[in-house]
């Protein structure tokens, strides 16, 4: 208690400075997480108010870990993560080196580049699911018109075609965050060394990957971290396109949680899963953390 | 081949790429001029024959087919909540951020940390316990009841950009400026604060078009015209049996219009801000 108080002294003003923000982050996130943490060992259901003191234990958690249906949305939010975020690294890549690399227009067309990330998940799935519409959708109204396809494919529908529509609106979403932050990186990486090895004779290929690449590994590891922070909106793009449907065939962790929670007004089982996915995004940004700890001080070293 | 020439086809290539990221966006741009009609029509109508504002006209309730969405007031909902939770959110931050830039206290880097991890909870598991204290509140269904949310989580985000941008600030400056008499108070407004003001007003659009694109808390926390917001909104369209794509398009070029312009104006201190507050800590 006296050490506290001490603590407190000593430190006033920056304590008072960030007291408005602890506390708002207290009231709307932290107490709620706790809540939602007692909630998940109830049978808690919406509509019995009194089955909030219905205390199960576990039971919640096994009945979770023992459902094929969570484990099949969990290994296709994993598999779909992991899709999206390596092609939209190398995607953003790209795009930040043929940026680089012009030099007439090159504000326009960074301009052009930012384009999607003006638009709310949301608005993506909007956008897609209109475009992929197996009847009026602009993609296979112009295959047939083509004539590449006689009869409409049902790109929302089938299984695999629903997942990668999801994906590709997941990654013309986001890609546009890794090309911005690498080419930022380009912008400031130093034009020595690679002017040195140019001149010891080494090929364009060598010099990217042993100079250029190591150059902008911090600023990929920041786009991961901020893309990380919020991998959760795919949540929007998946309830606008399919809602997780036809039959739960694309159904992703958070979409999951929102039908057990408010369809099936199961808030206790639902809680549990939820902690599941925040383990997940907590997991997935303290990793590229991490990284980005890693690759700076290996700049640093340089 | 010569220079000259490969420079040319990197430039080809890369406006063809420009141009395919664009079209998913124009298309519907498009199409919200477009009658419901010619969008229906097999085969495929390619050149738009009939262009018109009627279905703006029509989600607002003018025209003479009226949709019966009140996007008005979907509108101004995400007005009044976007705006207010932004004001508060970077006056709160900016005061984190300013105590984390300038001043070192034992357990400063776990507090950050710990900040930024409350970034990470996904807004669908936030919503169920939220939902039900809301509910318990009253506060469910409100504007505020949005406000305290989207302030909390912008609240974070904030501090990480404006703790970068004052921390580019030499700390010289306001020293001299209260050895010449000033308080700290008036050292922060005077100098300060004008020095770092781009780096703020970056922040303040960050949070503004978060809490403008939100939708996976809104679509729990609001139910009616009261407090529901745009992107909610649009799912209204497609609650009813037959999907109102141009109404939907409409509707969508009504949310990106302020997002696209705000975006625009603050571009180049969005990439400084992202990438000095990571790289060079």
């Amino acid at each position: 208690m006296k050490r506290m108080r001490r603590y407190v002294r000593n430190n006033a003003v920056p304590l008072a400075l960030l007291a408005p923000a602890v506390m708002i982050i207290l009231v709307v996130v932290l107490l709620p997480l706790i809540f939602s943490f007692y909630t998940g060992f109830t049978n808690y259901r919406l509509i019995r108010p009194e089955s909030l003191w219905d205390f199960i234990g576990l039971r919640n958690y096994a009945r979770v870990l023992t459902d094929a249906d969570f484990w099949a949305a969990l290994w296709r939010t994993v598999l779909f993560l992991t899709v999206a975020l390596n092609l939209e690294m190398l995607l953003g890549l790209c795009l930040a080196l043929m940026v680089n690399r012009i030099t007439w227009g090159q504000r326009t067309m960074r301009t052009i580049m930012m384009f999607p990330m003006m638009f709310s998940p949301i608005l993506v799935g909007f956008q897609f699911k209109y475009m992929f519409n197996d009847t009026i959708g602009v993609v296979n109204n112009a295959l047939q018109s083509l004539g590449l396809s006689q009869k409409a494919i049902p790109f929302l529908v089938d299984r695999w075609l629903a997942f990668g529509s999801i994906a590709f609106a997941e990654i013309w979403m986001s890609t546009s965050i890794f090309a911005i932050l690498i080419l930022a990186g380009l912008f400031a990486m130093p034009r020595d060394p690679i002017e040195a090895a140019r001149v010891d004779g080494c090929t364009s290929w060598q010099v990217f990957r042993h100079i250029t690449l190591p150059f902008l590994m911090p600023f990929i590891y920041i786009a991961m971290t901020i893309r990380s922070l919020d991998v959760a909106r795919a949540y929007d793009i998946v309830d606008v396109m399919t809602g997780g449907g036809p039959a739960g065939r694309t159904e992703l962790l958070w979409t999951l949680i929102a039908r057990t929670a408010y369809d099936d007004a199961r808030m206790g089982r639902a809680n549990a899963m939820a902690y599941v996915s925040i383990l997940l995004s907590i997991f997935f940004t303290w990793f590229f953390f991490r990284k980005l700890m890693a690759a700076r001080q290996h700049l640093g070293a340089f | 081949m010569s220079r000259g020439q490969r420079d040319f086809l990197i430039w080809v290539a890369t406006f063809l790429v420009m141009l395919a990221i664009c079209i998913p966006g124009l298309w519907v741009v498009l199409s919200a001029f477009r009658p419901n009609g010619e969008i229906l029509t097999k085969p495929a109508v390619w050149i738009p024959r009939d262009l018109s504002f009627d279905n703006f006209r029509a989600i607002f309730g003018l025209g003479d087919n009226v949709v019966g969405i009140p996007v008005g007031s979907y509108f101004w909902n995400s007005a009044v909540i976007s705006v207010t939770s932004t004001v508060v959110a970077v006056t709160i931050g900016m005061s984190g951020g300013y105590a984390f830039a300038r001043y070192r206290f034992p357990g400063k880097s776990s507090a950050f940390l710990w900040l930024m991890l409350s970034r990470t909870v996904p807004g669908i598991a936030l919503s169920l316990p939220l939902f039900i204290l809301w509910s318990w509140t009253g506060l469910i269904d409100t504007k505020l009841g949005v406000i305290i949310v989207y302030t909390a989580i912008n609240v974070p985000f904030t501090i990480w950009l404006t703790e970068g941008f004052f921390r580019q600030v030499p700390r010289d400056l306001s020293e001299a400026a209260q050895i010449d008499g000033c308080t700290p108070w008036q050292a922060f407004w005077k100098v300060e604060f004008p020095l770092a003001k781009s780096g703020i007003a970056s922040a303040a659009i960050f949070a503004f078009l978060t809490s403008w694109n939100e939708y996976a808390l809104a679509s729990q926390l609001t139910r009616s015209t009261d407090s529901k917001t745009l992107p909610v909104g649009l799912m209204d369209f497609t609650a009813q049996f037959t999907i109102d794509w141009a109404g939907m398009s409409a509707m969508a070029v009504i949310i990106i219009i302020p997002a696209l312009i705000l975006t625009f104006l603050v571009q180049k201190h969005l990439i400084a801000g992202l990438t000095f507050g990571g790289v060079k800590g």
